[in-house]
């Protein structure tokens, strides 16, 4: 029993004092045809030094290949301070900061992160964390169901470029109060929503869901999207990345009166890549509508002596308080992650996470210039991109990244799968982490694979 | 405050040198898409960052720190290994949508976790999608809806919820577009049998029951209750959060029920991080297994190979609750934690959850306190109530929660179950010693006789705490939710 500290001296004086013979005894409310005696199918315990072996086994079997896939994860340097201090068993065992006089060190983190996530997206108030970036957006559907007051209708529009995993997960998780989601069409040249449609677009909708930079890397009309959906009385979703914040338009500037409310993925801020969680979703609103916010919120006041201090507020909005009635059924979220991204951030500052952005904006750029060299390789649309381009290939995609994959590259995010419309599309991306010999040596890799079998 | 934001130690044109890259040649993005300002982010050095915030931790209680009995959260011990091996470099930096080939060592720990939770609730298979038990949830009740739906019966909207429940129970069945129908307690804390026999109906779709129950102790009449719900055609819904307290003693699969979720930031251990993240994995029954969420993970019968189970192999799946698969790097540390602890350790768990539980409450009820329900056995955790100090001496649970944050114990769980009055909810867990339980009840005995001598002076507490009692009316009044350069914004 690894972490069970009781002597049998321990045990036999325990009972003792509550007057039973024996451990068993004190199962004797369960029924006793429910009752089992082995728990078939768990294996014999393992040491640490057992377990560590094995699980160095498996972690090198997966490898340490060079990523060029993005698509909603991003590999980003993560400074050696982020989880040195995050994992600290003063935040990492720590419960939810209930008994606030307790907890000061969570809710001044959550203030300091709320502070930090509404400067990126220059909007009023953010809440301290959702699960990820497709929940969030979910949620922010939700919300504007409730917030949206003009319009009576629960159907939510979005964009050309919204990760398409998001309309999924956004659909099985708000499906059954009814929401359903329609999208706007791709302009096959620009790789951004097709403004020509929204002349003719005469469906009533709650919200118009823009995503910036849009899953194609590419950059969406935002101003025109913002005020057409404004003047139609919709709410305005920003899905954003927050690495490109540092240097793109906030959504709170989006359009003649700024987006409503701005969620995405928090994952770019110095949390690993680790098979797709744990991240985070942030979200962010205007202040008239915090009161529909999802999720926990920190707010800072004063004690007993004056004294400033931080403590849980607006809690009538969730669940414990107002149960059936509440915004979500949230409760455990991703504050870890916040603590990670809070330190990240100060870490880089303004001026580190634009360098960021930019290195990453850059080095796709060249990435793409490199792989378009190649003969049966092209852009699949003109216009800006942040850190993701869609390359056509002249063949499936499919062999061509298991020829990569084979070579310790992986290639990039297949996108006849999800897009099959576009052909045999492939999503790049590269990251401030790679060097000029990586691009490098991924050009190489991908002529060599494409002119071998073309032979 | 004693310590200053981060916002505070920001001087113009300081910065963590080490951590940026160089400065990429001017964009070529048109001026349109750019933001005109700098976002306000701190401008510090990199001991600045690490002081301050090494620094705001030590402000904090924690497992590692203090007792923290706090009932239905099962803080226990987070192995430090569980948090060392999940961060080994092979599975930290993979990719979620790397190739399946880059990708067998951490789907085989993957596929091993869903194994070991179909063993340890008797269920027929796991999703580990959910990220939290909250999610769970819901993954829980939209498979129920489902379920009725493919069988024509789009009339079952209803779930019923004890009263005692937690708030997510009813907050999901309102989110999965279902009708609540709270179910009252019986005065021996199990469901009132009759009240349920009212409830049902043609509109049941399920029932969302803890068992132990958030009061503490086992649902003796489970049988009868599923009975009663399936007898209705109401399908039954398993509020796991409390599975330590049964481990490897009982499964919610052999009492037949269709879906379960897991906390497991709680039962396996995984650590709670200030406020998340968690894992609510689901295992269903057969009824709901076409419905899992997905992805799941496949096992190929002829190599061994792993692979996803997508839309493909599950057509009617209630779908995906997440961008990738949830919370992979929490599933981890729970796949280690359940290879070190291992079968017999497992069966350990449920009983020295309840002999830890079970002695604590016997010595606070020798010492006079007052037992929710007397009657009953605990389970993991249990309820004392102080309702006769607070209308006596005007000394409140909540008093008590703080004054023995003074004593360098966290405060048991507060205010709930709401059902209770005055209670305290609590929940030592197995990995603590006797002597922390004594001293929990010493420390408890201590402040009841303070609460007579010199009540004024609990309800003062805390003293010792880097802050007094804060005003929470002021709180959600004078919003103050983000930091700005004076002058700060009114709400
Ligand atoms: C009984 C019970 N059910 C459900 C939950 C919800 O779990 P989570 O916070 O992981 O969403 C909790 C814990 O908070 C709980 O104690």
């Amino acid at each position: 029993m690894p972490f069970i500290p009781h002597t049998e001296d321990d045990v036999k004086s325990m009972l003792q004092t509550i007057g039973v013979d024996s451990i068993e005894q004190l199962f004797d409310e369960i029924p006793a045809e429910l009752r089992i005696d082995e728990l078939v199918g768990v294996p014999d315990a393992l040491c640490e030094m057992e377990i560590t072996r094995l699980m160095r086994a498996r972690s090198r079997q997966d490898g340490t290949p060079q990523c060029f896939i993005g698509a909603g994860a991003y590999e980003h340097h993560v400074p050696s301070a982020v989880w040195d201090i995050a994992t600290r068993g003063e935040f990492y065992s720590a419960y939810t900061p209930y008994q606030a006089e307790a907890s000061q060190g969570t809710l001044q983190v959550i203030y300091e992160y709320q502070s930090m996530i509404t400067a990126l997206t220059a909007l009023d108030v953010s809440n301290a964390s959702l699960y990820d970036g497709a929940s969030a957006l979910a949620e922010a559907a939700l919300m504007s169901v409730r917030a949206n007051r003009k319009v009576k209708t629960s159907r939510v529009l979005l964009a050309a470029g919204v990760n398409p995993t998001y309309e999924k997960v956004a659909h099985a998780i708000s499906g059954n109060q009814g929401l359903v989601f329609d999208r706007l069409p791709l302009d096959r040249h620009t790789g951004t929503t097709d403004l020509a449609a929204l002349a003719t677009y005469d469906q009533e909708v709650v919200a118009l869901v823009i995503q910036q930079p849009s899953f194609f890397g590419t950059l969406e009309p935002i101003d025109r999207l913002t005020d057409w959906a404004h003047q139609r009385a919709a709410l305005v979703i920003a899905v954003v990345n927050p690495t490109s914040l540092a240097i793109l338009k906030a959504p709170g500037h989006w359009g003649a009166d700024g987006a409503d409310i701005a969620c995405g993925e928090g994952q770019p801020l110095g949390i690993p890549l680790s098979s797709g969680g744990p991240y985070f979703g942030f979200m962010a609103c205007e202040k008239s509508l915090v009161r529909q916010m999802p999720g926990r919120i920190v707010g800072r006041t004063t004690d007993l002596e004056d004294k400033p201090g931080f403590t849980l507020t607006l809690q009538a909005r969730e669940q414990h308080i107002r149960r059936s009635k509440a915004t979500s059924n949230i409760c455990t979220n991703q504050g870890l992650m916040v603590t990670g991204a809070t330190i990240y951030m100060s870490l880089l500052g303004q001026e580190g996470l634009a360098r960021v952005a930019q290195r990453s904006q850059q080095n796709t750029a060249q990435l793409a210039a490199k792989l378009t060299s190649i003969k049966g390789v092209t852009r699949l649309f003109d216009g800006p991109h942040f850190h993701e381009v869609a390359l056509g290939l002249d063949r499936p995609v499919g062999p061509v990244l298991r020829a990569l994959a084979g070579q310790e590259i992986l290639g990039g995010f297949d996108l006849s799968a999800s897009h099959p419309e576009l052909g045999n599309a492939l999503l790049v991306c590269a990251t401030e982490t790679k060097t000029a010999d990586d691009l490098e040596r991924y050009r190489r890799a991908l002529s060599d694979i494409l002119s071998a079998s073309r032979k | 405050m004693p310590e200053k934001l981060i916002f505070e130690k920001s001087r113009p044109g300081r910065r963590a040198y080490a951590q940026a890259p160089a400065l990429a040649t001017a964009t070529d993005i048109p001026a349109e898409f750019l933001r005109q300002d700098r976002p306000m982010l701190p401008e510090v050095s990199e001991l600045q960052v690490v002081r301050h915030y090494t620094r705001l931790s030590q402000l904090n209680f924690s497992i590692d720190t203090n007792f923290y009995p706090l009932g239905s959260c099962t803080m226990k011990y987070n192995p430090r290994a569980c948090n060392a091996l999940a961060m080994l470099p092979g599975l930290l930096n993979r990719h979620p949508l790397g190739p399946v080939s880059h990708g067998q060592g951490f789907l085989a720990c993957m596929y091993e976790l869903q194994e070991m939770l179909k063993a340890v609730t008797g269920m027929r298979a796991v999703s580990l999608t959910p990220m939290a038990g909250a999610q769970g949830e819901l993954a829980g009740v939209a498979m129920i809806r489902a379920y009725h739906v493919s069988r024509g019966d789009h009339e079952r909207n209803e779930i019923i919820v004890p009263d005692a429940a937690h708030g997510t129970n009813p907050a999901t069945a309102t989110m999965c577009g279902c009708i609540v129908r709270e179910l009252a307690t019986g005065a021996d804390g199990d469901v009132d049998i009759e009240a349920l026999k009212q409830a049902v109906g043609p509109k049941t779709a399920g029932i969302m029951l803890t068992n132990p129950s958030t009061l503490g102790v086992f649902e003796r009449r489970i049988i009868e209750i599923r009975r009663i719900v399936n007898d209705a055609g109401g399908l039954l819904y398993y509020d796991g959060a409390n599975l330590n307290a049964i481990l490897g003693k009982v499964r919610p699969g052999d009492m037949e029920f269709d879906v379960i979720h897991m906390n497991l930031h709680k039962t396996f251990s995984t650590p709670h991080g200030g406020g998340g993240p968690g894992s609510g994995a689901v295992g269903v029954g057969k009824r709901l297994r076409p419905f899992l969420p997905i992805p799941v993970v496949g096992r190929s019968d002829t190599d061994g190979s792993y692979h996803w189970l997508t839309e493909k192999d599950l057509p009617q799946s209630i779908g995906r609750l997440s961008g990738f698969m949830g919370n992979a790097g929490v599933l981890l540390r729970a796949y280690v934690y359940m290879r070190m602890v291992g079968r017999d350790g497992m069966r350990r768990i449920g009983e020295f959850a309840t002999l830890n539980a079970n002695y604590l409450q016997s010595r606070l009820r020798a010492a006079g306190f007052e037992l929710a329900f007397p009657e009953r056995r605990a389970s993991h955790e249990f309820i004392i109530t102080l309702k006769t100090m607070a209308r006596t001496l005007h000394v409140t649970a909540m008093d008590v929660a703080k004054a023995l944050l003074d004593e360098g114990l966290h405060a048991p769980t507060t205010y709930f179950p709401l059902l209770v009055p005055e209670c305290l909810l609590i929940e030592p867990t197995e990995t603590e010693t006797r002597e922390a339980l004594d001293r929990f009840a010493d420390a408890m005995i201590a402040i009841a006789e303070r609460a007579k001598s010199d009540p004024a002076s609990v309800q003062g507490a805390p003293y010792k705490m880097p802050v007094r009692r804060l005003d929470d009316v002021k709180a959600a009044r004078n919003l103050d939710l983000a930091w700005r350069p004076e002058p700060r914004p009114e709400l």
